[in-house]
């Protein structure tokens, strides 16, 4: 955060922005205030270095994956446009507010939480979380704290619990519906401070 | 028409000679006080006139917005999230208890543990700590400077002239004035310094350098026109001491120097700075070393040892977070200054940013521009606490010591005490905190001892 805040005409694409991710101009002009300050060195855009910069970033075991989350499969940049995107799905849920047919999916619905979550541990993005996959984010969840016999264990037992059609592997059906009683529409949401 | 030309010289000189007049009686105003240490207070009634413009101008700004039924840009504290203290442990139990309804609280891995990474960490994309204290802060009512301004659009007529008349004071008065005050500070301490570095060494050497030195930082102190307030002065720094202090700008040296006598340490410049340098250390033994010296920890180590050693040498001024911080926060000090085992003086300073940020943003301004900047605010407002000194117990480290010191400069200063490095900005962060993590979620799956259950 610079001292001087950016006017909203600065903003590229401010209106298709704001409808698309429903934040408010006082949101997106917050953000995009983060994301230039996090541009450390002014070039409009922002690389996965300048997120791994983030000291409390760095030591989050899932850092590095929800860097890439950011980045368009084989892209070494992005733009504000898709940092707000990502940052969107973690908009908090209205109340109160019906579903209507025929709109598109809000970013920050339930469902879209979901799928950004299960996209963290599905890498190879094939629908299913494999025992492997399950295997790799344990790895990165307790680094050499605990032994490989026990995360083969506890990653074919989770599998075991949640897998319903015995494919040996975890769909986002199964996944959604083995979290179904989690509240994520809170555990999943970030309220920017008015 | 020709009767107006020798009128017309007449008035440019009688103006001319008024002008330098009343700008020497000015000076001599300034620097006498400044040669005995004494002050008229006429600084601090400065400030208060001052805040009372501010206050208004505020008001008038949130009435401007208000007319127009606009929202007001109104900064953020502390944070622009709404964040829940809460422990990796307690979160991810929380999280379990709730999704999958069991009793049981035994350590076990869930599919929705993930969700505590996944928001912890977009949380920190969002709004992490360190960032935001390398840029200025920001303040919550304006001080007429346009550079602080968010809410340019909602200024009236009034507020513009109030403006203008405000830059016209600034650029054309008082930073010129300031200007011929820091050339005086500067040359005189050059030139002081460097006459008293002839005399032989004795009693009359050092009550001499020590007043040229008091007497050229307050010279700067008026140039910048800082109004400091020191607080519980009877802990100052004694010989054979180390004074350390958080780092917000190069200033911080002249703040604590005009009130007290220290060994600098520090590196080698070139130019302006260099020759200060070779001056001053003519008078009184400063702990200079050449950039290829610096990176030699060994050496530096000991050279600071045997001076804090020589109980008759001044106690050395270091700034151990090694970089300029905002002034909102500290951060890790550096164990370097700690495992040399003398007394240490803790200093917090803490500025006043309403009538002009002292923090130097060295990626975004260069020396001279920052200066610049300095010459141009209303001035520096800051105090100055002198901790009670402390001494390394037994059982502590030199970063458990570090630590504590930190704690207690925040504490007493108002600010945040971070863990993280403020090299941080520059470089990537070690794995051992990752360890950290790590450690602390696999006992939220595994618990304490060896896993007991079999598939």
């Amino acid at each position: 955060m610079g001292c001087q805040s950016s006017h909203p005409s600065a903003i590229p694409e401010l209106e298709e922005i704001m409808q698309e991710t429903g934040f408010s101009q006082a949101s997106v002009v917050r953000l995009y205030d983060r994301f230039q300050a996090l541009d450390k060195e002014q070039k409009g855009s922002l690389s996965k270095y300048d997120l791994q910069g983030i000291g409390e970033l760095a030591v989050n075991p899932l850092g590095d994956r929800i860097i890439n989350a950011f980045f368009k499969e084989g892209e070494e940049l992005a733009d504000f446009r898709s940092f707000i995107r990502v940052l969107a799905r973690f908009r908090p849920v209205e109340e109160g507010k019906s579903k209507e047919t025929g709109r598109p999916e809000p970013m920050n619905s339930r469902l879209s939480k979901l799928r950004f979550a299960f996209q963290l541990y599905d890498q190879d993005s094939d629908g299913k979380i494999s025992r492997d996959e399950m295997l790799q984010v344990l790895q990165l969840m307790v680094g050499i704290q605990v032994t490989d016999e026990q995360l083969v264990c506890i990653a074919e037992r989770t599998i075991q619990e949640a897998d319903q059609d015995g494919d040996g592997a975890i769909s986002f059906e199964e996944f959604a519906t083995s979290v179904e009683k989690l509240n994520i529409e809170q555990r999943m949401s970030l309220r920017l401070l008015k | 028409m020709f009767l107006l030309l020798p009128f017309d010289s007449l008035v440019v000189n009688l103006l001319g000679i008024s002008l330098t007049v009343l700008f020497t009686l000015l000076l001599v105003f300034i620097i006498v006080p400044a040669i005995f240490g004494v002050s008229f207070g006429i600084r601090r009634i400065y400030m208060k006139t001052l805040l009372k413009i501010f206050r208004w101008a505020t008001l008038r700004i949130e009435r401007g917005a208000k007319e127009k039924n606009h929202p007001l840009y109104k900064p953020y504290v502390n944070g622009i999230i709404a964040k829940e203290p809460t422990s990796l442990e307690e979160e991810i139990k929380e999280i379990r208890r709730s999704g999958s309804g069991k009793a049981l609280d035994a350590p076990e891995f869930e599919l929705s543990d993930i969700f505590y990474f996944c928001r912890k960490g977009i949380e920190t994309i969002m709004d992490d700590e360190v960032t935001k204290r390398f840029s200025a802060e920001e303040l919550e009512s304006w001080n007429l400077l346009s550079r602080t301004n968010y809410n340019f659009q909602y200024i009236s007529l009034r507020l513009t002239v109030l403006w203008g008349l405000g830059v016209l004071i600034r650029y054309c008065f008082l930073l010129p004035l300031r200007i011929a005050l820091a050339f005086t500070g500067i040359s005189l301490l050059v030139v002081g310094t460097s006459v008293v570095g002839y005399l032989p060494s004795g009693r009359w050497k050092e009550f001499l350098s020590k007043h040229v030195h008091l007497m050229c930082y307050r010279i700067c102190v008026r140039a910048l026109t800082a109004i400091i307030t020191y607080h519980d002065q009877e802990n100052r720094p004694q010989n054979g001491g180390i004074c350390v202090a958080n780092h917000t700008s190069p200033i911080d040296v002249i703040i604590l120097a005009s009130d007290g006598y220290y060994a600098m340490v520090g590196q080698i410049h070139g130019g302006l700075m260099g020759v200060i340098q070779r001056a001053v250390v003519k008078a009184c033994p400063h702990v200079w070393f050449e950039r290829s010296e610096v990176k030699d920890r060994h050496l530096v180590a000991k050279r600071l040892t045997e001076h804090v050693q020589d109980k008759s040498k001044l106690p050395i001024l270091i700034f151990p977070e090694g970089t300029c911080i905002n002034n909102t926060s500290v951060m890790m000090f550096k164990k370097g200054s700690f495992e040399i085992g003398a007394t240490v003086y803790p200093v917090a300073i803490k500025y006043d940013p309403q009538f002009g940020d002292a923090f130097w943003n060295s990626s975004k301004y260069g020396m001279v521009t920052y200066l610049l900047r300095m010459m141009t605010s209303w001035a520096i407002v800051c105090s100055v606490w002198y901790l009670p000194p402390m001494t390394r117990e037994p059982e502590e480290d030199a970063v458990q010591f570090a630590n504590r010191v930190k704690s207690a400069i925040a504490r007493q200063g108002g600010l945040v005490d971070l863990l993280w490095d403020g090299g941080l900005k520059r470089e990537k962060v070690k794995d051992a905190f990752k360890e950290e993590q790590q450690k602390l979620y696999s006992k939220t799956i595994v618990g304490n001892h060896k896993d007991r259950s079999r598939s």
